[in-house]
């Protein structure tokens, strides 16, 4: 399943740390390896540093200290273009972050005409193919407000697809859902991994983890405590931290 | 549009209609009792003469400036052409504008001094023209004004300390001082120093509209840079992170996501802030603009009839200001249905 090569993420050790409203490590000196075509499942108590690791990883927060290479590109180095390097590395929020001014055809063609330079055309007939996979294509005219949070949601997916990712983030990309919508958006992101994308996905579905995930990342106060396969990481944990978070929410 | 209208119990027709007829009284009412004491102040009202403060028609003659005979009268390419033959031989031709009317024929004899004919000419009056310069600066100030504020708006966002300081130093100068103060400062001081440098290496200098329209914008941009400001605040975070993480520049999150979004929320209070700027400008009758309140002023030192002037004056604001308030609001449903 997974190939062997030079990583798709690398981190090593990067921290971050935020000065208001008081002093907080948010990451310290968390180090991780992704390989292309690989998903990685990040869970852990709510505070511990899951959003901010994923923000690093394509900028949305400058780490403080360490280095990340994507693709084998430093996005530290202030020589990389940050710009092409997020086009490369999806991100989907738990919040949707829909433009509401823009029709769902439109908010899938926007960065690629911007930031790709794609004729409209062209824009408009890869959003309608990625509509299809995420299957809705019949509510491309549509306005953001007029769709259900799970539609909303695979809109986003598509709109980051749309840029031809390397790699897709997931923030709590079900956690904003009313419960009968999270299948939905779920199936799309399986079938993304069955695709092999390279996917870093936060959530608190314990059942996609064990499903789809290749590895589980448990994070804690800004740290990296346990990693490993779904098997091994729900009927074996090795951490006292790690066994009461799965005893509070299995 | 009430408060909770829910909350309000059934109401009959007959109830609305008798509290609108007791609206209407009172304003009745008001004007009456307005009017009733003026005549006890034997106050005379002549309305008939404010016409001719907006247009009136001139009667211009035309004289003969020779003693001696009308050669000759034909119809030229702008009107009547008469040619007066002097005494002494000299001959001189006199156009009367098409439309006027002639006072003489071929073969009669003139002296100088003699009208030929009349013709009449249309003039705006003086409010009118006072109107248009009231119109002529507020639209410079805020065309001005607004690119000032939606600069110093963004620089105000800006991490650049230099762009951010620079941005709070303009808007909380400005906000801190009334309007009327800084017209001063702008003419009596600026104006002095610039005309004066101007002077010196003998280029034009700026006349007193230009410091008028710039003390009004500068005044203008900075409420406008607070404006554009909570507009773009307004504008969830979360936007700015999706546009920027699939790969859009600063100015290009801005252009497509931010602004289209914020100007919704920019334009109510901009048509609020362009109200005032239009009624504001009544201020720069103090550095000789004779713009409406001036002109109106100084009509009733001539006239006396300082309430139909005032009346007419207010007037003249209330439909500037309704006119602009109607054409933002009709620019604010174009931009919120497309
Ligand atoms: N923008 C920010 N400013 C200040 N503190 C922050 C900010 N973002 C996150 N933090 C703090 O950093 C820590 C980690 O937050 P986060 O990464 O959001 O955790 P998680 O996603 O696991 O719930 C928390 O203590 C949080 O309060
Ligand atoms: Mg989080």
């Amino acid at each position: 399943m997974m190939k062997e090569s030079t990583p798709m993420i690398r981190v090593e050790a990067i921290s971050k740390f935020f000065h208001l409203p008081h002093r907080v490590v948010a990451l310290d000196k968390v180090s991780a390896e992704i390989v292309a075509g690989e998903v990685v499942v990040v869970i852990g108590p709510s505070g511990s540093g899951k959003s901010t690791f994923l923000r690093c990883l394509n900028r949305l927060e400058y780490a403080d200290e360490g280095h990340i290479w994507i693709d084998g590109v430093d996005i530290l180095s202030p020589k990389t273009n940050i710009n092409a390097m997020r086009a490369e590395t999806g991100m989907v929020f738990q919040s949707f972050n829909l433009f509401p001014h823009k029709t769902v055809l439109e908010n899938i063609t926007l960065a690629q005409q911007v930031v790709k330079k794609r004729p409209k055309a062209e824009a408009e007939h890869k959003a309608m193919a990625l509509l299809e996979r995420v299957g809705i294509p019949d509510k491309a005219q549509a306005y953001p407000d007029r769709l259900s949070g799970g539609q909303q949601q695979r809109v986003a997916i598509a709109r980051s697809l749309a840029m031809d990712p390397k790699v897709l983030l997931f923030d709590e990309p079900t956690s904003a859902l009313d419960p009968e919508m999270v299948g939905e958006v779920l199936d799309v992101m399986q079938n993304l991994a069955r695709d092999g994308m390279t996917m870093v996905v936060v959530t608190h579905e314990m059942g996609f983890a064990r499903e789809v995930a290749h590895r589980v990342l448990f994070m804690d106060q800004g740290r990296i405590l346990e990693e490993g396969t779904p098997m091994h990481f729900f009927t074996d944990p090795q951490h006292e931290r790690t066994k009461l978070f799965l005893s509070q929410i299995l | 549009m009430q408060l909770s209208s829910g909350l309000s119990p059934r109401r009959s027709k007959l109830w609305y209609r008798a509290w609108a007829a007791v609206f209407v009284l009172m304003l009745a009412g008001s004007v009456y009792l307005l009017y009733y004491a003026t005549k006890q102040v034997d106050y005379v009202w002549r309305w008939y003469r404010i016409p001719q403060y907006f247009w009136y028609v001139e009667q211009v003659e035309t004289r003969s400036m020779l003693d001696g005979d009308i050669a000759a009268v034909e119809q030229g390419a702008t009107g009547t052409v008469i040619t007066v033959t002097g005494l002494d031989g000299e001959v001189e031709r006199y156009t009367v504008p098409g439309g006027g009317e002639l006072r003489v024929s071929q073969g009669d004899m003139v002296s100088s001094g003699d009208v030929l004919g009349f013709h009449e000419v249309q003039h705006v009056g003086i409010m009118v023209e006072a109107a248009w310069l009231t119109l002529k600066v507020s639209f410079l100030s805020i065309v001005i004004g607004i690119g000032l504020g939606v600069l110093t708006g963004l620089a105000r966002l800006s991490h650049n300390p230099a762009l951010r300081w620079t941005a709070i130093t303009y808007i909380e100068l400005i906000r801190g001082s009334p309007l009327l103060v800084q017209i001063y400062i702008w003419y009596f001081v600026f104006g002095t120093l610039i005309n004066q440098l101007l002077g010196k290496y003998g280029l034009p200098q700026p006349s007193a509209l230009w410091y008028g329209v710039a003390s009004m914008a500068m005044f203008t941009g900075a409420y406008v840079a607070e404006i554009v400001r909570a507009g773009i605040q307004s504008v969830h975070r979360g936007q700015v992170e999706a546009a920027r993480s699939l790969g859009m520049t600063s100015f290009e999150c801005l252009r497509h996501v931010v602004l289209p979004q914020a100007i919704r929320r920019i334009l109510p209070p901009l048509a609020g802030q362009f109200i005032s700027l239009v009624k504001d400008s009544s201020l720069l009758g103090i550095i000789a603009l004779r713009e409406l309140t001036k002109a109106t002023r100084e009509l009733i030192t001539s006239n006396l009839q300082p309430f139909e002037m005032w009346f007419v004056c207010a007037m003249l604001y209330l439909v500037m200001t309704f006119a602009l308030s109607m054409l933002l609001q009709w620019f604010e449903r174009k931009w919120l249905t497309s």
